[in-house]
């Protein structure tokens, strides 16, 4: 190594600095008082790791619940002879899934093998579950929406158009079941994980999943111009279950084991989120501003979704989260 | 043991992979020299790429955490306290008393692994002698292993690295397992710190170690082998001066499974919910 290399020249910069000041602050360098070193755990460094997940998965976290969702609200829709409604709904079911399974192959390191993930079905692993899962409502979604559409369009008759009609109304049931888990599976995801402020929060995860993907669907399809009654209950039940939800997370505090939550710009991602799902749209609803509930319900289940992933990065990254967690 | 020459089971052939034997690393961070020839034996046989040249300033550790590109991590740990009954220094034991631990880290291939449970495509499997191995070609870099380990060990390989996206960690060099070969690192360590050898014969060595060391002063010397918590102990198991945080060894590591009963619940409690919800609001509110 010669004289010039940048590491020697640090080292130079550093010796120089220390006989100046007696201190020398900067990542690693702990000299004041010795060469003990103060941070948490082994030199600060992570226990467990962060998630490599990128802005793929908090957007398919969005699109995969408000996808699963609709499926949901187009089968009673459906039962409830709203058909242009249940069309919409199908639609966006349809649309969300196709996103969706590009946004997950997107994410994966290797694209190439994504067909890898159909190689086992493992119940242990929630990422195994919830891929057979999509691919069961996408199996649902698709061929559903297009013999819903034959049907209303009546290109056939006779027997055909009877047919098509019972084919439509169990996909489009069949969606609805998956959907519900395509939508709260999320939770179980990362719930499941070694990640503290995630782990500890396995319960309140796929309500919240579930819930801001049911307040989303209602609330887009409001958006679409579906203005009833039914529409604006669910967002009434939504927004109320995101309320109850912020004050379920202010209260089950956990130290340092989740100040992901509550601290950081992941926190701040968390609360707007959760404001933005909870109590606004509650209150622009009471006060009859629909879209603009609806807009912000949706808004906010975005950025909750980011303000997950974001809490997983810091506190997987934090050493005193994971020392901490094992208290609970 | 040093001095056993070729019949060490550092250096012996053995069968161990075809008599389906449970295997382990005994890492010893007492007779540990810091010399980090593990790493590079490491590096060397699996042609690992570099984990960049960064100085830490943090001890003599310019190697960082375990990680995608880094199987072997030698661990510089310098405590204001005693090493047993050394003196730092000309003056006595309680004048400022200081100790230097080196100790070799490396994935502990656990009992129940949350990343062979967590991998969605089966490309993490369990091999004959009890090791956790990913199969490169079969993974397709999903990434929840990386969240779903207790010990921060697998990660994901970023690009532009030779194999990149696909997630790495420690092999227990199966490949040279299977020829009769010892792994690289034990193979290398030139002070015995790292054992390789039968699993329960290690647990044997590694509490005698402890008694011996205890009997000699080293008074916190303990094994680090969580048989206590749902990972059910480890296989690349650890004698340890201190607390295990100070290694960033989690001291209460759990398999992340056991959260996935009471997730499931919430999950299909919402599932139900959402669709009552739903049917509620179209039959009272139309």
């Amino acid at each position: 190594m010669t004289s010039n290399s940048p590491s020697e020249k640090r080292l130079e910069e550093l010796r120089e600095q220390a006989w100046k000041d007696g201190v020398v602050p900067g990542k690693g360098v702990d000299v004041a008082g010795g060469p003990i070193p103060r941070k948490p755990g082994y030199y600060g460094q992570p226990v467990v790791k962060p998630p490599v997940w990128t802005w793929e998965i908090p957007i398919y976290f969005f699109v995969g619940g408000l996808s699963g969702m609709s499926a949901v609200i187009a089968s009673a829709a459906v039962l409830f002879h709203h058909v242009d409604l249940a069309r919409t709904a199908m639609w966006l079911a349809a649309i969300g899934v196709i996103l969706s399974s590009v946004l997950l192959i997107m994410d994966l390191g290797r694209p190439h093998l994504f067909i890898n993930m159909l190689r086992v079905f493992k119940h242990q692993s929630a990422m195994s579950m919830g891929v057979w899962i999509l691919t069961f409502f996408g199996a649902c979604v698709v061929p559903g929406l297009i013999a819903l559409e034959l049907h209303t369009l009546h290109l056939f008759t006779g027997a055909m158009d009877q047919l098509l009609r019972i084919a439509a109304g169990v996909l489009i049931f069949g969606s609805a079941l998956f959907g519900t888990l395509l939508a709260t599976y999320t939770g179980v995801l990362i719930g499941a994980t070694a990640i503290p402020a995630w782990f500890l929060h396995r319960l309140l995860l796929p309500i919240h999943f579930g819930t801001a993907g049911l307040g989303s669907a209602a609330g887009l399809l409001e958006l679409f111009g579906h203005r009833i009654a039914p529409l604006n209950a669910i967002g009434f039940f939504a927004a109320a279950v995101e309320s109850a939800l912020l004050v379920w997370l202010t209260i089950d505090k956990h130290g340092a084991a989740d100040r992901a939550i509550h601290e950081h710009g992941s926190g701040w991602l968390i609360r707007v989120g959760e404001i933005l799902t909870g109590p606004l749209a509650l209150v622009l609803r009471l006060f009859g501003f629909v879209p603009f509930a609806a807009f912000a319900f949706l808004v906010g289940a975005l950025v909750s979704r980011f303000g997950w992933i974001a809490v997983g990065k810091v506190s997987g990254s934090d050493p005193e989260s994971v020392f901490a967690a094992e208290r609970y | 043991m040093i001095g056993e020459g070729i019949q060490s089971s550092n250096q012996r052939r053995h069968s161990f992979v075809q008599d389906h034997v449970e295997v382990g690393f005994f890492t010893d961070p007492t007779v540990c020299i810091g010399c980090k020839a593990c790493e590079v034996a490491c590096k060397e046989w699996n042609q690992v790429p570099d984990d960049g040249f960064t100085w830490s300033g943090n001890s003599y550790d310019n190697t960082g955490h375990l990680g995608a590109s880094t199987w072997r991590h030698v661990m510089f740990l310098e405590q204001d306290c005693a090493k047993g009954n050394q003196i730092a220094g000309p003056m006595s034991l309680d004048q400022d008393p200081f100790r230097w631990i080196f100790l070799s880290d490396v994935c502990k291939h656990c009992e129940d692994a949350g990343c062979l449970e967590a991998c969605p495509t089966g490309s993490i499997v369990r091999t004959e002698v009890g090791s956790v191995l990913v199969q490169n070609d079969v993974c397709n870099g999903c990434g929840y292993c990386v969240v779903s380990c207790p010990f921060g060990v697998i990660d994901r390989r970023p690009q532009p690295l030779p194999d990149a996206g696909g997630a790495f960690k420690c092999t227990f060099c199966y490949d040279r397992q299977k020829s009769g070969l010892v792994p690289a690192c034990a193979k290398v360590c030139p002070t015995e710190s790292i054992v390789f050898g039968r699993l329960d014969d290690l647990r044997a060595r590694g509490a005698e170690r402890v008694h011996q060391l205890q009997q000699s002063g080293y008074n916190d010397a303990q094994l680090y082998d969580p048989t206590e918590t749902s990972v059910r102990g480890i296989h690349a198991f650890f004698l340890i001066l201190g607390e295990p945080e100070a290694y960033g060894l989690p001291p209460k590591p759990q398999i992340p499974t056991i959260y996935l009963k009471s997730a499931w619940t919430a999950a299909f409690a919402t599932a139900i919910a959402s669709i009552i919800t739903t049917l509620v609001a179209f039959a009272f509110f139309s």
